[in-house]
């Protein structure tokens, strides 16, 4: 009776949905406008007060805020080298343990999973990702840490002879241990889209290949992977993204120590850890604007990761587009 | 149409009956739950249980009462907590919201005023001071910490004895193994392992590691023309830990671990720690009494001159220091400003009971009585009326 008095009946459908895409009233107009301009305004806000606060740090210490490896409030000498390398490696750990078993677990998932198992443990996966960073990073320092100084680190050095990158101190906490924890967090991103990416290839494709007299794991590696690359792809973007600006667990992992890691098993600390470890207690003017200007290099640094992987998306559907005109 | 309406009106009444019904639940539990004695500071009893014998029952008097914000050091969090939910319960009057968002936020705060008084781990320097927006600054010693020298060594007991510029060697990276000579000649008989020292350090910026610096500054001339003193320090060697559990956390679980907790922490966790020496030359255990008795050496600290590490005296344990609470000489508002020098003079005092149920050590007689005087400084919008008044 009410969804009566709204449209006239018999209008058909397809004109009402028409209308309200290719000719929006002004205030439907409006309002989506405003929307889409308060969350470019957030984002130039948010950016322009970062810069503005940061400003001094940058004037004061210039090139060598870049290339300084020295992190001193007491002299006030900064240099943020060490921490944007700390977050790199350790990003780089954490994908590289990531992406295989992530890209795995989703083909499983999607293909080789019983039915009735792949709901209860797909959402095994996705609720890793509803469990809070600072539960990972306690977990991390109270159990993975001594597991990893009593059992893993010497028998990674065992194993390789202590040479590179295996040699040093063990003491459980540090860049391996970072990566590990981190590479946990961002698996259930990675395995979620992956898998749904992986589902959304054409079920006449993968008929096709079997039909043509494919092993299981030709059609894996020929067909599927190949058509989901670019969700893939995008998938792995996120999940750096994550591993990149993660805070609170990797601080509780990672030893804290701004230096050049010579080995897996040293300490070391990122962009992200040193802004949580010492900004509450910045009082000095220099400290406080030199941590800021910190944060505005981890943007910068993850806007740049985001950059290459858009690139290498484009590249990887062109590379495609081009297979399958030869084709 | 019209039943459509009767329909739809016999529904919005049965919502608005569920809504009566779901509401009344809900009041009659939170009466239920506020009823129970909570934690939060903010809670306020339903009855106030004044106990006729307490002498600053009388605050009631001179406190008018009212709600009161306070922001800064972590450290003083637990203290502040417990003290200002008694303090509630026996004026019932007066509340006090503490955030513990660290010393730097906190003296940002004050600065800007919009918080009643501010607490620091370290007194605000007089660059922080100039930029103060509502004029003079008073600093008042609040609580007293110290700082116990942990260790996890499989089959040492606790007790090992160091001495200050040995410790600062450690943290120098220039003593590495825990039979090192330096530490073996201090403690001859016990069987100290050949395993490296994992020194460990606050990573965050804290007044812990200002008191520790502090103390290897004084007696190590190559740390103090080194890394220095300071909240945030540049560490030659180490692994870093956030918070005090965060250390604490380590030293448990790392065999041959070694670094600086809190009292409180190293008391709750049963550590094993180091009996340190003294400028007196005689080796002291930490523990509320001997950190006390070094507070007492120094009656005379200000906020300038406020480092009370390495006190003469045989019984005083070298590595403690004050945190502070910040308020303006003068209060704008006569009923507030009244009733915050009355909290901060209980919590100077008698509150400081609550301070030693919790391991913090209280204030000696003489800083407490510095604390008063400090406090009576402060006066009402005219600038004349002082506005404690101790009976």
């Amino acid at each position: 009776m009410v969804l009566a008095t709204t449209t006239s009946p018999r209008q058909g459908t397809s004109r009402g949905l028409r209308r309200l895409l290719e000719v929006p009233d002004g205030a439907y107009r409006g309002a989506l406008g405003v929307l889409a301009a308060l969350f470019a305004l957030l984002l130039i806000a948010f950016v322009t007060s970062l810069v503005i606060q940061s400003r001094s740090a940058f004037a004061h210490f210039g090139l060598s805020f870049l290339t300084g490896t020295k992190w001193d409030a007491v002299h006030t000498h900064f240099g943020a080298l060490t921490f944007i390398v700390g977050t790199l490696e350790t990003t780089l750990i954490a994908m590289f343990i990531a992406i295989p078993i992530g890209l795995g677990c989703a083909l499983a998932l999607a293909f080789a999973t019983p039915r009735r198992l792949r709901v209860p443990l797909g959402t095994a996966v996705e609720l890793l990702a509803a469990v809070p960073s600072v539960v990972y990073g306690l977990w991390g320092l109270l159990v993975l840490a001594p597991w990893m100084r009593i059992y893993v680190e010497p028998g990674l050095a065992h194993i390789t002879g202590g040479r590179f990158p295996f040699g040093g101190a063990q003491i459980g906490t540090g860049l391996l241990l970072a990566g590990v924890v981190l590479s946990i967090m961002v698996l259930p991103t990675l395995v979620a889209i992956s898998r749904d990416v992986l589902m959304a290839v054409p079920g006449t494709e993968i008929e096709g290949a079997f039909a043509l007299g494919a092993t299981r794991w030709q059609v894996m590696r020929k067909v599927v992977v190949p058509s989901a690359r670019t969700g893939v792809v995008g998938a792995t973007t996120l999940a750096t993204g994550r591993a990149l600006g993660e805070t609170i667990a990797v601080t509780m992992v990672i030893g804290n120590s701004p230096a050049f890691a010579h080995s897996l098993f040293s300490t070391s600390a990122t962009m992200a850890s040193v802004i949580a470890n010492e900004f509450t207690e910045a009082t000095e003017p220099y400290h406080l604007a030199s941590l800021i200007a910190v944060g505005v290099l981890l943007l910068v640094v993850s806007v740049l990761v985001n950059l290459a992987a858009r690139l290498a998306v484009r590249s990887v559907s062109r590379e495609r587009a081009i297979g399958v005109g030869i084709l | 149409m019209s039943t459509g309406t009767a329909a739809s009106n016999l529904v919005v009444r049965r919502g608005t009956w569920l809504s009566v019904v779901v509401a009344a639940a809900l009041a009659i539990g939170l009466t239920a739950c506020s009823s129970s004695p909570s934690s939060s500071t903010t809670t306020k009893p339903p009855t106030s249980t004044t106990a006729p014998s307490d002498p600053y029952a009388q605050a009631d008097l001179h406190a008018p009462g009212g709600s009161l914000t306070g922001a800064g050091s972590t450290f003083d969090q637990p203290f502040f907590t417990k003290a200002f939910y008694i303090y509630n319960q026996q004026n019932s009057g007066v509340t006090v919201n503490y955030a513990s968002i660290g010393s730097g936020g906190g003296i940002q705060q004050f600065q800007a005023q919009t918080v009643n008084f501010g607490a620091s781990d370290v007194p605000m320097s007089p660059v922080d001071i100039s930029k103060a927006t509502g004029g003079q600054v008073l600093q008042v010693p609040v609580a007293l910490g110290g700082e116990a020298m942990s260790y996890n060594l499989p089959g040492v007991k606790t007790g090992l004895k160091l001495t200050g510029p040995v410790i600062a060697d450690i943290e120098l990276g220039k003593v590495t193994a825990w039979n090192a000579p330096e530490i073996k000649d201090l403690n001859p008989g016990v069987n100290l392992p050949s395993n490296p020292i994992e020194a460990v350090h606050r990573s965050d910026g804290s007044g812990t590691t200002y008191i520790f610096t502090n103390y290897l500054a004084t007696v190590s001339p190559a740390w103090a023309s080194g890394p220095g003193t300071g909240k945030s320090v540049s560490w030659p060697v180490g692994v870093g830990e956030k918070g005090n559990e965060g250390v604490a956390g380590f030293i448990k679980s790392t065999p041959y671990s070694f670094g600086y907790v809190e009292l409180a922490y190293a008391i709750q966790n049963q550590f094993t720690y180091a009996k340190v020496k003294n400028a007196a030359g005689d080796y002291v255990s930490p523990s509320l009494s001997s950190v006390a008795a070094d507070a007492a050496q120094k009656p005379d600290i200000t906020a300038v001159d406020f480092s009370i590490v390495d006190q003469a005296g045989a019984a005083s344990y070298p590595i403690s220091g004050y945190s502070w609470a910040l308020v303006y000489e003068l209060q704008k508002n006569q009923a507030l400003g009244t009733t915050l020098v009355h909290v901060l003079d209980w919590l100077t005092h008698a509150g400081q009971a609550q301070a030693q149920s919790l391991d913090y050590v209280p204030l000696p007689t003489n800083i407490q009585q510095l604390a008063r005087s400090t406090l009576l400084q402060v006066t009402g919008p005219d600038g004349t009326t002082q506005l404690l008044t101790t009976s």
